[in-house]
């Protein structure tokens, strides 16, 4: 019975409600749906809900933490409007060799291996993709071909954006003291399982590899792509 | 000694501040519903150790009903690009350099609150990273004045708070997902889903080879991670249902492999759904992406011929490596 919350979420997910929305209907479904037997009363599961609602709020409140990274947006919103995207589109216009595929492809190499040594946090969407990378990858591909259809700046943002994700998912469990690391030692130490965190992070190496290698060859052929669709749209209509 | 406890303050001062500028912002039609959203949360960050559970439940609804009903969209003008440009001209690259104190006080910050005495009296060790990075943007904003001057009147100092709203509200609700699914997260392990799961897939699925055990497990793991936007929460139900069971006590895989690579695998679901709101569903909203609000949208869709192969990739790896 429990289950119906994860029916909530899949059912969520097709109608495209609001995830938010979703999260809180799951929830609560699988607190009535575990207090249900044939002859529940309403009451009974009426406390039920309100117990669930209790343990959500319980949760909410212990992980605010994870919420508070958004107080950056207050100092990339200040340098943003003293010009830092148009300092980082100026400066890569001035690097010859700068490609939007050469450009992802060092910071995607940079943002593994600082992820491998633990430093996730000088990477991410708010603080390095919108103020630096989005706009120099931009400014990299304007000077090649000029001013860009709507369509490839769009496409080379969300290559921005996925560079940053990718690159951090298949570095940062190299790094043997990440919370992913850690939290599967924990779940093997309760299984009655020992294993070394040595072991774990080591064991991320050969996928942190295949990751560089799919998404290095991507990279490597988006430049001839992204001129492909410059050339489409600016030819003969 | 500063601790979550600051912390929160000052994410609170934040919030309501960006709850006043957005109920000022004519531009916005639904102005009250996204000032309403900020509020809630700023009285979360300022009050929620005092509200009690039912009282932090109740501010959740609060919270959830205002983002159902649609928060709208801001079009203030913020500055120009000519101004920007100007000023871009003016600062060079000092901008590059205030853009880095905070990841390097972030790291400075951590290093030295867990590598000396005098550093964990100021920086709370347990919190070392979260504590650092709210204290480097503080100092990237006092650096900004004190060099750059970005504020010549009184009404400038504001400045960082205003255009700081200006983006949180482009990430919009959004912004408290990760919150909401760490505490479904709990609510599910109260409840004992992770249990249900497993009896499932040992009641419906016989996996007869090693390759089908492994392909379920890293497939599961994936598939499993979409729905809950996350593999944190997925990793205890999947490797409980199927990789200790059958990959690694039936069959023999070495446990440190299946799980390392069972792990990366969930993270190959991550790129592939909008519920991991922080990685796929931000960067939209901050890049403002056309389809920002489909479900999934451009990072995704560029995410997913690089996810794909490489959960087969996992698959294999896994198959070769836990029976060396």
């Amino acid at each position: 019975m429990s289950l119906l919350g994860i029916a909530v979420l899949v059912l969520g997910f097709v109608l495209r409600a609001n995830p938010l929305l979703i999260v809180l209907a799951a929830a609560l479904v699988t607190g009535m749906a575990a207090a249900w037997t044939p002859d529940a009363n309403p009451s009974t599961l009426a406390h039920a809900a309100t117990a669930t609602l209790e343990a959500f709020g319980k949760a909410f409140n212990a992980n605010r933490y994870v919420s508070v990274v958004w107080l950056v947006l207050a100092a990339i919103g200040m340098l943003e409007r003293l010009g830092l995207q148009e300092r980082a589109r100026e400066w890569i216009a001035g690097v010859r060799a700068a490609t939007v595929g050469r450009l992802l492809g060092v910071y995607f190499l940079l943002r593994q291996i600082t992820a491998a040594v633990g430093l996730t946090s000088l990477g991410g969407q708010a603080q390095m993709v919108r103020p630096l990378i989005a706009p120099m990858a931009e400014g990299a591909a304007e000077a090649r071909s000029g001013p860009l259809p709507d369509r490839v700046r769009h496409m080379i943002r969300a290559h921005c954006a996925a560079a940053d994700n990718i690159a951090l998912f298949f570095g940062e469990d190299i790094f043997i003291a990440i919370a992913s690391i850690l939290l599967i030692k924990g779940f093997l130490e309760q299984s009655g399982v020992e294993v070394q965190p040595f072991d774990l992070s080591r064991w991320a190496i050969p996928t942190a590899l295949a990751a560089l290698a799919i998404h290095g060859v991507r990279l490597a052929r988006l430049d001839r792509k992204l001129q492909r669709m410059v050339e489409r749209s600016a030819g003969p209509r | 000694m500063i601790g979550l406890a600051h912390v929160y303050v000052i994410g609170g001062v934040f919030f309501a501040a960006c709850a006043w500028f957005s109920a000022r912002d004519r531009s916005n039609p639904k102005r009250f519903f996204s000032a309403a959203f900020w509020a809630l949360l700023a009285v979360s960050f300022l009050a929620g150790d005092r509200l009690g559970d039912l009282g932090n439940g109740l501010l959740v609804v609060g919270l959830v009903v205002v983002a159902a009903l649609g928060m709208g969209r801001s079009t203030q003008p913020t500055s120009t690009p000519e101004e920007r440009r100007a000023s871009a001209q003016r600062h060079r690259d000092r901008l590059f350099a205030v853009a880095l104190v905070i990841p390097a006080s972030t790291f400075a910050g951590t290093l030295l609150a867990k590598q000396t005495r005098w550093g964990a009296r100021l920086i709370d060790p347990a919190q070392a990273t979260l504590v650092s990075l709210v204290l480097g943007v503080l100092l990237a904003i006092a650096v900004a004045q004190l060099w750059l001057r970005f504020a010549r009147s009184r009404r400038e100092i504001l400045l960082p708070l205003r255009e700081g709203r200006r983006l949180l509200e482009s990430v919009g609700w959004a912004a408290i997902l990760p919150q909401m699914l760490a505490s479904l997260g709990v609510v599910f392990l109260a409840s004992g889903v992770g249990t249900q799961v497993g009896r499932l897939f040992s009641e419906h699925l016989t996996l007869g080879t090693r390759l089908a055990a492994v392909a379920a497990y890293a497939g599961g793991m994936a598939l499993f991670t979409m729905l809950m936007g996350n593999a944190f929460a997925a990793f205890p139900v999947m490797t409980a249902a199927v990789g200790l069971p059958v990959v690694v006590r039936q069959f023999g895989g070495e446990p440190a492999v299946v799980c390392a690579i069972g792990m990366l695998s969930g993270f190959c679901g991550t790129l592939m759904t909008p519920m991991a709101a922080n990685f796929n569903i931000v960067p939209a909203n901050l890049l403002e992406l056309p389809d920002r609000d489909a479900p999934f949208n451009a990072v995704i869709r560029t995410q997913i011929p690089t996810a794909i192969p490489l959960l087969a990739a996992n698959i294999l790896l896994m198959w070769w490596l836990a029976w060396r």
